[in-house]
């Protein structure tokens, strides 16, 4: 029999939640399905006790359930009371396989068979996907299971666990110390783990705590109902190895192959993504709905991560389907950003008017833009104000709704650049990660947009036509500004054809030594190590960041590479052929003599590398700590270090008693210790994915992280230095004659009590004390002046300093 | 690379040090109060008071060292100063005497002022000394991860010696529990090792009753070991045999840098136990020197 629904709503996150309940309160015949057995799987899948935020804060709540930021119990509770008293419609281990039709006619087939019907479908999938399951025969869920909660559970079992990842490995190890385990690895090696987990794996595997099967996989699992006997075990895990067949009786098997990404789904039910980047978000109206009529995208899924977005939109997609025609939740929160504007408009007009006024803007669906709006700022600066000043590190882009901007190279000098309403600015910073590379000055009357960098790489990554208009104008500018600062941007426009963008992987070539010399490149982003060919070996002499330009020996006169040049972390170059470079010095006198003294001091610099064979191994080690993207780095004289922790100390107690830092911890080369501390990269791998945005580049470099965190631990998880920690702020300690006179609490560097499982956890990382006069506590506390914090641009001339005494 | 105390900021220290000792010894030279040089003329007041000055700030660098919010200056120029102007102390104060010297507090507390300097000599030479020490014998390692190593390699002894006959498994297990690292601090210092390991009863002779012996370098148990070895006939036992050797070999052989670490470190870390406490000793004596001076001069 089929059902027919008004509403069916997938997925019983808060998003989901808030839809029914609010179809319930209207009396909208609906049906909630959720695949697992329970509501919020993403949030009942935290770890015990977890603090669960309720960010942003300007946002009221809209939903017929409540939700207050608590413990991770509480908010489930919360949760599951909302739904016992609104009597939400709910059919739980149901998993939607397909979606047919569209509005008012939606059939929807479910994996036990059933099918539904329904005038309007709304998706609230999250992006935590379903399990990607082993898929051979004698697989159940009482055979198999894909999370594993607690291991103290398990004490003297056989456990199968299938996977190479960190979570295989994590769950393995985790396992081993009271149980026998057997890890089956598709592969020969575990080249996906991070560093820490494959060391601890490969030991465990060497003295045989556990056991594992390369190059294997599992090809069926039997159970004792079908009456045979595997040495009292209840399964048996046939698995194909390298040699043959193997059979493992065991009590559990455990499979972590990943997640099937929820976009595939998306994609299967019709919902249209505007490209094949992962961070693309679904292309919908301002009411939620996609290309397909009667088929809404709420919540995680649809680019909003943050519990209270969800729980507002699943309030109001409902209102939508209603036919009801209600203002978002964070209509007063426009309001209020709008009112210092002079045009009188309201909400909904001023965001037309933008979307009108700046052709960068104009066509982006309107639900997008009012998420980038609510996330900007409007700033209305006074003429002659500077937006930013040249080596400032800020990287919000900003686009121009009245009046006009000046851009000048150097502070004070000549204006090189006038924007007027509808143009952007500081695109470089952005896509670089580096300093501003110019000054920014209002001019009358003006009224700018600034938008946030995670806000605005979401748009980027999202919408192409974005991503293609701020990339030509970032090419043409980036050229006009290095060679050609006398052209206007119409004449270098004829130029652009003629100018590729090359991308380039960590570790890959930009060009040989010997090879035929007919590009220069300008790196937009990343940097490159420039190397040469000396008595056999390899010497690394130059260290160039995005910025500069490499390959102007080989242009100028010479036509073979004078040096290999490679890139230090993913790069991205300009890349001008002979010709162009021709026509731009043609065109510009003094280009020649400006290339030609850059290209004197490198040489120069070269020699001298050269004559310092050590000094550039040291510069190869580095950058293989993938200190080439750092801004600022904590090196370490090995020499000089006594070991005393000074600077651990002074990072504590400068920092709610947690240091961020680990000095015995990382490699040395040279007598130069990499110690465990924030690199502050240049497009910092814990920004990529923050749900409340919260870590944010300080003018002056410094990566941090504001209190809205909310805890979730992405940032732990996606950098690659380990620099992240999850902590909880201790309370207050007595002070330092407190403690010498009186013996009260621990002392310098000492904790005064363990914060306890249950406490609020956030992430905490070096912040460079951005907020203490002096610098770097770190650096400041060494008594033998062993720790130095410097950029990679003084890298060279660091390590060629001989030791006077 | 980085700079050292003794270069930091263009020895800025040094030179003023260097100043001041010229000032002090040139108008020591010039001045001729009448009467033989003393700390009651006017330049021995002088050169006592800025020395006693000087004594509380060298001592104000414990405060200014865990002072971490602190911006004025940085610890290492605070200890670049401490230690030339430290040594300066020596000129000023033995001006200040006149060079008499007595059985009393006041040279008391003269050769305090001595003892702390030297033993703070000590720890410059150990700043500038140990620290490369420490990373070469390191090597890759720190030092948890070498212990970490070692129980690595005591758990596969224990495995190995767990299918061997039982006397082999005691000794193995005693070698295992009573391998010492560390200790008090002559062993610390002295990075001599203290293991032990119990001699089991020969399995071919009739006495029974174990006996304790020292075991430096694992290598007690690893001669008794290679004995056992010699007179074994089993092929497997004495692969078994072999392979316990070698491991206790490797772990003789992480230990010894372990220890090592120790020590080094324990060089870099005693002499505070000196310094510190002699300048607490120092300000004593410094205290009951003034109010003397005062009092019965």
């Amino acid at each position: 029999m089929t059902d027919r629904y008004k509403v069916i709503i997938v997925g019983g996150g808060p998003a989901g939640l808030s839809a029914s309940a609010h179809a319930t309160s209207l009396g909208l015949s609906h049906i909630l399905l959720e695949m697992s057995e329970q509501h919020a799987e993403t949030v009942q899948r935290y770890q015990k006790g977890k603090h669960v935020m309720a960010e942003p804060n300007i946002l009221p709540l809209r939903s017929d359930i409540k939700f207050a930021a608590g413990t991770r119990e509480e908010v489930l509770e919360g949760w599951q009371i909302g739904i016992n008293e609104t009597g939400l419609n709910v059919r739980y281990s149901t998993e939607v396989v397909a979606i047919a039709g569209s509005a008012p006619s939606i059939q929807i087939k479910t994996a036990s068979g059933d099918s539904l019907e329904t005038e309007n479908v709304v998706f609230a999938i999250g992006v935590q996907g379903s399990p990607r399951k082993l898929g051979v025969e004698g697989e159940s869920g009482a055979t198999v299971q894909y999370t594993l909660d607690d291991p103290g559970r398990y004490q003297n079992q056989t456990i199968v666990v299938v996977g190479a990842g960190d979570a295989a490995i994590e769950n393995v190890l985790a396992l081993a110390k009271q149980n026998t385990v057997f890890l089956v690895n598709r592969r020969d090696e575990f080249a996906r783990a991070k560093d820490g987990n494959r060391t601890q794996i490969l030991r465990a595997i060497e003295d045989e705590s556990v056991g594992c099967f390369y190059e294997s996989s599992v090809a069926r699992i039997e159970s004792d109902a079908d009456g045979n006997d595997y040495e009292g075990k209840p399964h048996c895990a046939i698995v194909n190895t390298r040699n043959g067949e193997a059979r493992v009786p065991c009590d559990l098997i455990i499979a972590r192959l990943g997640a099937i990404p929820q976009r595939k789904l998306a994609e299967s039910c019709g919902i249209t993504f505007p490209n094949e980047d992962p961070a693309a978000i679904p292309q919908l109206s301002s009411r939620y709905e996609s290309d397909r009529a009667g088929l809404f995208v709420i919540g995680a899924l649809g680019g909003y991560p943050l519990i209270k977005q969800a729980m507002n939109q699943g309030f109001e997609v409902i209102e939508y389907i209603a036919g009801n025609d209600i203002e978002p939740a964070d209509q007063p929160v426009l309001a209020d950003k709008f009112r210092p504007l002079p045009f009188g408009l309201d909400v909904n007009a001023t965001l037309a008017l933008m979307q009108e006024k700046i052709p960068l803007f104009s066509g982006i669906n309107a639900l997008v833009f009012r998420e980038l709006i609510l996330s900007s700022d409007i700033r209305m600066p006074g003429s002659g104000e500077a937006i930013f000043r040249k080596n400032d590190y800020t990287d919000t882009f900003f686009t121009i709704l009245g009046g006009s901007i000046r851009i000048a190279l150097e502070d004070g000098s000549d204006t090189v650049l006038s924007l007027g309403p509808g143009q952007f600015f500081g695109e470089m910073s952005l896509l670089s990660g580096r300093r501003r590379s110019a000054t920014a000055t209002a001019g009358e009357d003006c009224v700018l947009i600034e938008t946030p960098r995670l806000t605005m790489n979401k748009l980027i990554n999202s919408i192409d036509r974005v991503r293609d208009y701020i990339d030509r104008e970032f090419i043409l500018r980036a050229v006009q500004s290095t060679f050609a600062p006398q052209a206007t941007l119409e004449e270098l426009r004829e130029l652009v054809s003629a100018i590729s963008v090359h991308a380039l992987k960590s570790g890959e070539t930009l060009f040989e030594e010997g090879d035929t010399a007919d590009r220069l490149h300008l790196i937009r982003s990343g940097s490159v190590a420039v190397s040469r060919q000396v008595g056999g070996r390899e010497i690394v002499t130059a260290y160039v960041a995005a910025g500069n330009y490499v390959g102007e020996m080989g242009l100028l006169g010479r036509t073979k590479r004078t040096a290999t040049v490679r890139a230090t972390v993913p790069t991205q170059t300009i890349s001008l052929d002979e010709k162009t470079f021709n026509q731009l010095l043609k065109a510009n006198p003094g280009l020649r003599e400006s290339v030609q003294a850059t290209m004197r001091d490198r040489i120069t610099e070269n020699a001298r590398m050269e004559a310092q064979p050590e000094a550039g191994d040291i510069i190869s080690f580095l950058m293989q700590q993938g200190v080439g993207e750092a801004t600022d780095v904590l090196l370490i004289d090995e020499t000089l270090c006594v070991g005393c922790d000074n600077c651990e100390v002074a990072c504590a107690e400068t920092h709610a008693g947690t240091s961020r830092l680990d000095r015995a911890a990382g490699p040395t080369y040279a007598s130069v210790h990499v110690p465990t501390s924030c690199r502050h990269c240049e497009d910092p791998h814990c920004m990529t994915d923050c749900p409340p945005d919260a870590i944010r580049r300080a003018p002056n470099g410094e990566v941090f992280i504001m209190d809205n965190c909310i805890g979730c631990g992405n940032c732990e998880r996606n950098c690659p230095y380990d620099v992240i920690q999850m902590a909880a702020t201790p309370p207050q300690k007595p002070g330092l004659a407190q403690w010498l006179f009186f013996g009260r609490g621990p002392g310098p560097g000492g904790q005064t009590v363990d914060a306890g499982s249950d406490a609020q956890k956030k992430a905490v990382k070096c912040d460079m004390c951005k907020d203490l006069s002096g610098g770097p506590a770190c650096v400041r506390a060494c008594p033998t002046g062993a720790a130095l914090r410097i950029g990679p641009e003084d890298l060279v001339s660091l390590v060629q300093r001989t030791r006077p005494f | 690379m980085h700079e050292s105390i003794l270069v930091y900021s263009g020895r800025r220290y040094l030179w003023v040090a260097l100043a001041v000792i010229a000032v002090a010894a040139a108008v020591y030279g010039i001045h001729d109060p009448g009467e033989p040089p003393n700390g009651g003329t006017w330049l021995g007041y002088t050169l006592g008071t800025l020395s006693a000055m000087l004594i509380v700030w060298l001592m104000w660098f414990g405060v200014r060292k865990r002072s971490y919010m602190s911006t004025a200056g940085t610890t290492q120029g605070w200890l670049s100063g401490h230690v030339y102007l430290g040594t300066t102390l020596l000129v000023l104060a033995t001006l200040h005497s006149g060079m008499q010297m007595g059985w009393n507090v006041h040279t008391l507390a003269y050769v305090f002022m001595w003892a702390v300097i030297l033993s703070g000599f000590y720890g410059v030479y150990a700043y500038r000394r140990y620290p490369r020490s420490v990373t070469e014998n390191r090597g890759e390692m720190n030092r948890e991860q070498m212990l970490a190593r070692v129980s690595d390699i005591d758990r596969r002894c224990m495995k190995v010696a767990q299918e061997l006959p039982i006397d082999i498994q005691e000794l193995t297990t005693s070698a295992v529990n009573r391998t010492t690292v560390g200790g008090g601090w002559r062993a610390q210092l002295s990075g001599r090792d203290y293991s032990q390991v119990v001699i089991p009863a020969s399995s071919d002779s009739s006495e029974t009753g174990h006996e304790i012996a020292a075991n430096p370098d694992q290598q007690t148990a690893i001669f008794w070991l290679a004995d056992r070895l010699s007179r074994s006939t089993d092929a497997g036992l004495s692969l078994k045999l072999k392979e316990l050797e070698s491991l206790l070999a490797g772990k003789a052989a992480l230990l010894r840098r372990v220890r090592a670490d120790i020590r080094l470190h324990g060089f870099l870390q005693a002499w505070l136990y000196v310094h510190v406490p002699l300048s607490f000793g120092l300000i004593a004596a410094l205290f009951v020197h003034i109010i003397t001076v005062f009092l019965y001069w």
